[in-house]
């Protein structure tokens, strides 16, 4: 199946070869994981399991734990309103506390989402295998590491043994070459390589992304990128750690320090694809042919350049059909009409794709002195406390406010509707978030993928709008 | 609105309801089909659902916001599969690429509780898959051709029963005879026929891990 290697070894091989603890014959592998994150909402049957076993948890120091998905993001320093949701997180806060699990909760000021904290702690680190109950655990892949999302038995299967039973994926790559179009950022690329191969183009792949704009890239943008790969179905993303990822490490909490840091790095440096090793599938991309994005229907693949049209019917596969015109009809926009100009209700900035410092840098640099448009709500979540801190620092709360825009405080939020931050049926979100599945912001919300530029043109519009217009 | 059933209860199931169903060896029964691609995990179980800190009851909101029109119980949404009549069986049948998207057990959990012991499609998403397995709901993909035969024998008959043989790994049309392959590693099908699990496997190896952990430090 996989690449049998005569030749070089990819990143992924070199990771992988080193976390294998045994073979099962005709079977998978057992992969050791060395971080393991938790949240509270695919947590709490784990633990329940273990406890019918009458087992503790193995290595409760290589667990993380953090509340995000279900927290409300207003009044945090209240006791949480919605009786399942306070039960749940409470859940968390017990389990943690029984087996010595490092929680960074609600108040304490590492929490926020998971893979927004886990990269900003220094936990995440190059070379490292890393599960967590979230299929966008794929982020934390942006430094070089085995990164994915497991179902809750699996949960519970690293919390009692830190293993997990593994059958090693097909391997992709996917190069972006040449410099990015103006307006264009990390948001776009991962939307055009999604609408191009489509939301299950890399289903059964670990997907490495590599070519010059990607090294380009800063470490928070190669997270949007990594993030948004289990968009297309690939079972994790990677990318080559380098100077830009040792930098971004270095000196973060839980990095290593001293002799210890240099013992790492030696070895960081190994990781990375030989010159002469095969994937199983190979996608070359010009950069220079982003557009900056817009998804019009409801998965991550059904996106065009902003000022495309909509697919037309007679575009559209015979077996696609149904699903594209269901998809369409629950958005309410017609085949072959343009989005640009499409009004929208609510701007969503905000989940662990587009939380991050850069992105609120980069929502403020552009709306710094403008109003939001009448009638739009817009709400900026940042992903993490420290985010917020941080924020807070650098006066950017102070030129959203300005604006009219609602900072609320860390968590999922609006990405998947889970708390009471929802966006109202039929009415339409421009959002920075990874899904557009119906209802993933609220009963039969309609939602706009984009990146954080694009999002911040339609709050400072009300509609989808080309960023390119508003740069010199 | 998500049913908490307690501790108890969920005590009483535990794995044990997994591991005895698991002992048949053949599914035979009609199918309900969902000709769509692309179902993801949110429209399976929807996020509001996701809040019980149990394994059980979910079934109760499969599809949810499919079913039932402005999330009313009494609003079905009449020609939706789950809600006609017509359709009956332990078999979900549905289109390419199911079980994309969140990671959340909480959809194979929901199918299973509803009354399927297996999905089929022509591709499913890695995380879904091995959810599916880890709780003894059979994923069986097959080619596109042969789903196309199974929507349309169900298309004239409502009551085509559909026949899985885990042991001999193929799947039946009864009313034609018509039947393919399917693929599922050796490993984990003997983790089905035997009630088995990952866990059990793990924690039975626990000292190797620890050579593993030692030699790697
Ligand atoms: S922000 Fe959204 S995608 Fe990210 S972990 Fe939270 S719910 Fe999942």
């Amino acid at each position: 199946m996989s690449v049998q290697n005569k030749s070089g070894l990819t990143l992924f091989d070199k990771i992988w070869e080193k976390h294998i603890v045994q073979k099962i014959e005709d079977g998978p592998s057992v992969l050791y994981i060395d971080t393991h994150f938790i949240h509270e909402v695919t947590s709490p049957q784990a633990f329940t399991g273990l406890n019918k076993r009458g087992i503790k948890v193995f290595r409760p120091k290589q667990v993380v734990a953090t509340a995000d998905h279900n927290v409300p993001t207003l009044n945090q320093h209240l006791p949480i309103k919605e009786e399942l949701s306070r039960l749940q997180v409470e859940a968390l806060i017990k389990n943690c506390a029984e087996h010595g699990i490092e929680l960074y909760g609600l108040g304490h000021p590492y929490q926020g989402i998971v893979h927004v904290i886990g990269p900003e702690l220094g936990v995440t680190q190059p070379g490292m295998t890393m599960v967590c109950g979230d299929s966008h655990t794929s982020t934390h892949g942006a430094f070089g590491s085995i990164a994915f999302g497991i179902g809750t038995s699996e949960v519970e299967m690293v919390l009692a043994t830190q293993c997990l039973l593994q059958s090693k994926p097909k391997l992709m790559r996917i190069n972006v070459e040449g410099e990015l179009n103006k307006g264009v950022v990390s948001k776009d690329i991962i939307l055009y390589i999604i609408s191009l191969i489509s939301a299950s183009g890399a289903t059964g792949y670990a997907v490495e992304f590599a070519g010059s704009a990607i090294r380009s890239l800063s470490m928070e943008a190669r997270m949007t990128i990594c993030n948004m790969s289990i968009e297309m179905g690939a079972r994790c993303g990677l990318i080559a750690p380098d100077e830009t990822t040792f930098n971004y490490v270095n000196g973060r909490q839980f990095a290593p320090k001293g002799e210890e840091w240099n013992k790492k790095l030696a070895e960081w440096k190994t990781l990375f694809t030989d010159a002469d090793a095969v994937f199983d599938k190979e996608i070359h991309i010009n950069a220079k042919d982003i557009e900056p994005m817009i998804t019009y229907g409801t998965n991550p693949g059904m996106g065009i350049g902003v000022t495309k049209n909509i697919p037309a019917l007679n575009e559209v596969d015979a077996k696609e059909k149904p699903y594209y015109e269901k998809s369409l009809q629950y958005m309410g926009l017609e085949a072959g009409s343009l989005m640009k100009g499409k009004k929208v209700d609510y701007v969503f900035i905000g989940s662990c794709t587009n939380s991050r410092i850069e992105d609120l840098r980069m929502v403020a640099d552009f709306v710094k002195g403008k109003k939001k448009a009448d009638g739009v709500e817009v709400w900026i979540v940042p992903g993490s406390k420290q985010v917020e801190a941080q924020a807070q620092k650098e006066g950017i709360d102070k030129v959203l406010a300005d604006a009219g825009f609602m900072l609320r405080q860390p968590g999922c939020s609006a990405c998947l509707g889970m708390n009471e931050d929802k966006i109202p049926a039929g009415k339409y979100c421009i959002s920075t978030s990874n899904r557009n599945f119906e209802g993933r912001q609220g009963p039969n919300a309609r939602t706009f993928l984009a990146s954080p530029l694009t999002a911040a043109v339609a709050a400072i519009t009300g509609e989808v709008g080309d960023v390119r217009e508003y740069l010199n | 609105m998500s049913v908490i059933i307690n501790a108890e209860d969920e005590k009483k199931k535990s794995l044990t309801t997994a591991k005895f169903q698991s002992e048949r060896k053949v599914i035979q029964s009609a199918a309900v089909p969902i000709e769509l691609e692309n179902i993801d995990t949110d429209q399976i179980i929807p996020a509001r659902f996701l809040k019980a800190t149990t394994r059980d009851g979910f079934g109760k909101n499969l599809f949810r916001d499919w079913r039932f029109e402005n999330d009313d119980e009494n609003k079905p949404v009449k020609d939706f599969a789950l809600n006609n009549k017509i359709y009956s069986g332990k078999i979900l049948v549905a289109g390419k690429n199911f079980g994309c998207g969140s990671s959340r057990e909480h959809a194979a959990w929901a199918i299973k509780d509803y009354g399927f012991d297996a999905v089929v499609s022509s591709f499913f998403a890695d995380i879904f898959k091995n959810n599916a397995l880890n709780n003894f709901l059979l994923p069986v993909q097959i080619s596109d051709e042969f789903l196309q035969k199974i929507f349309k024998a169900i298309k004239e008959d409502t009551n085509a029963e559909i026949e899985i043989n885990l042991e001999a790994q193929y799947i039946k049309i009864l009313a034609t005879g018509e039947q393919e392959g399917f693929e599922i590693n050796k490993y984990k099908k003997t983790c089905l026929l035997n009630g088995y699990d990952d866990i059990d496997y793990l924690l039975n190896i626990k000292d190797k891990i620890e050579a593993f952990e030692k030699a790697t430090a």
